[in-house]
């Protein structure tokens, strides 16, 4: 499921992901982001949605991906809990894994209305892995 | 909060005098506790703000005020376009429009009571709440555009609700100059099924009683009688409003630089009135206020539907609605000079004193209603604006609570089911499909009201006229 975890932040939730490579802090960070909404392990994998976002600057590219999930878990109805990540300069892929919301078994707590530049940081940390963290308004 | 270099001004006002980059004073509206509560983020924040071009008269914080993003929540601000001023994306927020919609049911309480297991079943049957729930509108394109430049009046003309209702809505239901144009199609394609849905979150629809008048010229005024019961609709401009704030918190990020405005942080982003992309944000700003609006006109309809299934012949009157996360143009006297501003709303209601012609007609001599939503399962208030209010915060107050715990920490704290049973043996009905919702929303990770709006009233920005209890609450 990656290395995530939330942060406090007042009235809204900060997500944070880390990872050997800045993909798998990206993936890391979506796992995060899911998990506002609900626990990722009971989310399967069942089908997946292709991502692409460019963004000239690697934090503004953070929030574009982020952003890019939670236009899918609303339009779609889905959530998702894999995420496969691919970044080259400022352009992203990824393929996101996850299934429709079902209201009985994944029990959404609330719905993210996106992630702000609160808290946004992309770096990478002393012990040599990567951190990509923001806010998420909910 | 650390108060060092904090002026005490009255009881409860303080300010933090222009240093460094601040063209303008700070100002706080609290007791010593609640700033005390606060956290230094608001300060930071509020500093911030107060240092961004254009900026006139001072940075104001309600007594509500907490941590946001950018500008904190219960932040206002007014900025001339005429002098470099600046809109923010960040400064309204992405839930565009949120708001409170109070309506007045004629119920007696113990009427309610009578049906309440009932009713609460019906509710929340017929109000789309939570995660992934759709409203009955399927929108076209010629639809959604319809509905971004027309607002409440949009929904009614639908058949969702009466032109009455009109005349109790802030700017009659309709908000002038909004450019559908300017609302991009990943904005339209989140709302295509989500008119008439109330959200998730701290968003509710909530069927409260009377509890106390505490000012009875007013509260009979705005037709508040102690024991009756009302209703109120706590929601905003849901996914299209997210989408705006989203679109534009990005561009007005990468633009920045080019319009050669020095941000503290970048997550003040923001651009000048007078450019294109303030432009098309405030365009695309007003179409999700008046998608708001319209959303909550539809719950108006849907809620008058339920209690006429049980109460044949409720009439469910509006009493106000009003927003409180905006961009608004309004004019201001300030040092004598009436000038027209940008005020920015984040977290903070609109509160116009008596006479003001903003106000209903037929409100008018009491002052705006100020619509003030507690935690889910605790008292709610509806206050008047002021006389004055003008001179204190540019006629602004508080808006809610504002939290005081984590949701993380709530869900330790608490458990869903066990809050809705103790709540039902209050006497309160929690309606929700999610349980963790419900304990994220744990009335005890609220700061108390009644403390908010306490402060509001001695800091000179509102009135206390009435306090309501829940009897139900649908949360999303």
């Amino acid at each position: 499921m990656g290395d995530w975890q939330h942060f406090g932040h007042g009235a809204d939730i900060g997500v944070r992901g880390r990872g050997s490579t800045l993909a798998e802090a990206f993936a890391a960070a979506a796992v995060g982001l899911t998990a506002v909404v609900t626990d990722p392990a009971q989310v399967n994998p069942l089908e997946s949605v292709h991502v692409e976002c460019t963004v000239p600057d690697r934090e503004l590219l953070l929030h574009e991906w982020l952003n890019s999930l939670v236009f899918l878990m609303a339009t779609r109805r889905m959530l998702f809990s894999r995420f496969d990540v691919r970044v080259a300069g400022d352009r992203l892929e990824a393929d996101a894994w996850g299934e429709p919301i079902d209201v009985a078994r994944h029990a959404p707590a609330v719905e993210v209305k996106g992630a702000t530049l609160t808290e946004l940081a992309v770096r990478k940390e002393p012990d040599g892995r990567w951190l990509a963290q923001c806010v998420v308004d909910v | 909060m650390n108060l060092l270099g904090v002026r005490r001004e009255s009881e409860c006002r303080w300010v933090i005098e222009p240093t460094g980059a601040m063209r303008v004073p700070a100002i706080l509206y609290a007791d010593e506790p609640l700033l005390r509560a606060m956290d230094d983020k608001v300060r930071e924040q509020l500093c911030n703000v107060a240092s961004l071009p254009g900026i006139v008269g001072a940075a104001h914080a309600m007594p509500d005020a907490h941590w946001g993003y950018g500008f904190p929540i219960g932040g206002v601000a007014a900025f001339d376009a005429d002098r470099g001023g600046i809109v923010s994306a960040g400064g309204v927020g992405f839930d565009i429009s949120c708001g409170v919609r109070c309506l007045l049911t004629g119920c007696r309480r113990e009427e309610i009571v009578a049906v309440q297991p009932a009713l609460a079943h019906e509710l929340a049957r017929a109000i789309p709440a939570g995660v992934g729930s759709t409203g009955r509108l399927r929108l076209t394109s010629s639809d959604m555009d319809a509905m971004l430049t027309g607002g409440a009046r949009w929904a009614v003309a639908c058949g969702y609700g009466d032109v009455a209702d009109l005349d109790r809505v802030e700017e009659h239901g309709c908000i002038a100059h909004a450019k559908p144009g300017s609302v991009s199609p990943r904005a339209r394609e989140r709302q295509r099924d989500e008119m008439g849905t109330l959200g998730s979150g701290n968003h509710y629809l909530e069927v409260q009683w009377i509890a106390e008048v505490h000012d009875a010229t007013i509260a009979a005024g705005y037709g508040l009688r102690q024991g009756e019961v009302v209703v109120s609709i706590h929601c905003g401009s849901r996914g299209l409003g997210h989408q705006i704030g989203t679109d534009f918190l990005r561009d007005m990020a990468l633009q920045a630089p080019s319009f050669g405005i020095h941000l503290p942080d970048r997550e003040l982003a923001c651009a000048p009135i007078n450019s294109d992309l303030g432009q098309r944000y405030l365009g695309a700003m007003r179409a999700a206020m008046n998608c708001a609006l319209a959303n909550r006109q539809i719950l108006t309809h849907l809620c008058r539907e339920s209690f006429r299934s049980m109460l044949p012949g409720a009439e469910l009157e509006v009493l106000y609605d009003v927003s409180h996360n905006i961009c608004k143009v309004e004019e201001h006297r300030v040092q004598g000079e009436l000038r027209s501003l940008h005020v920015h709303r984040k977290g903070a209601t609109r509160a116009f004193g008596p006479g003001h012609p903003g106000v209903p007609e037929s409100l008018r001599e009491f002052g705006q209603p100020v619509l003030i939503g507690g935690s889910m399962g605790t008292e709610s208030y509806v206050l008047a604006g002021v006389a004055g209010g003008e001179d204190v915060a540019l006629s602004s107050a508080c808006h809610g609570a504002g939290r005081s715990m984590s949701r993380h920490e709530a869900t330790h704290r608490w458990h869903g089911r066990q809050l809705v049973h103790e709540l039902a043996e209050r006497g309160v009905l929690i309606r929700s499909p999610s349980m963790r919702g419900v304990a994220e929303e744990a009335p005890g990770a609220y700061k108390p009201v009644r403390n908010v709006v306490d402060a509001a009233e001695r800091a000179g920005l509102a009135r206390k006229v009435a306090r309501l209890e829940p009897l139900i609450c649908v949360k999303g």
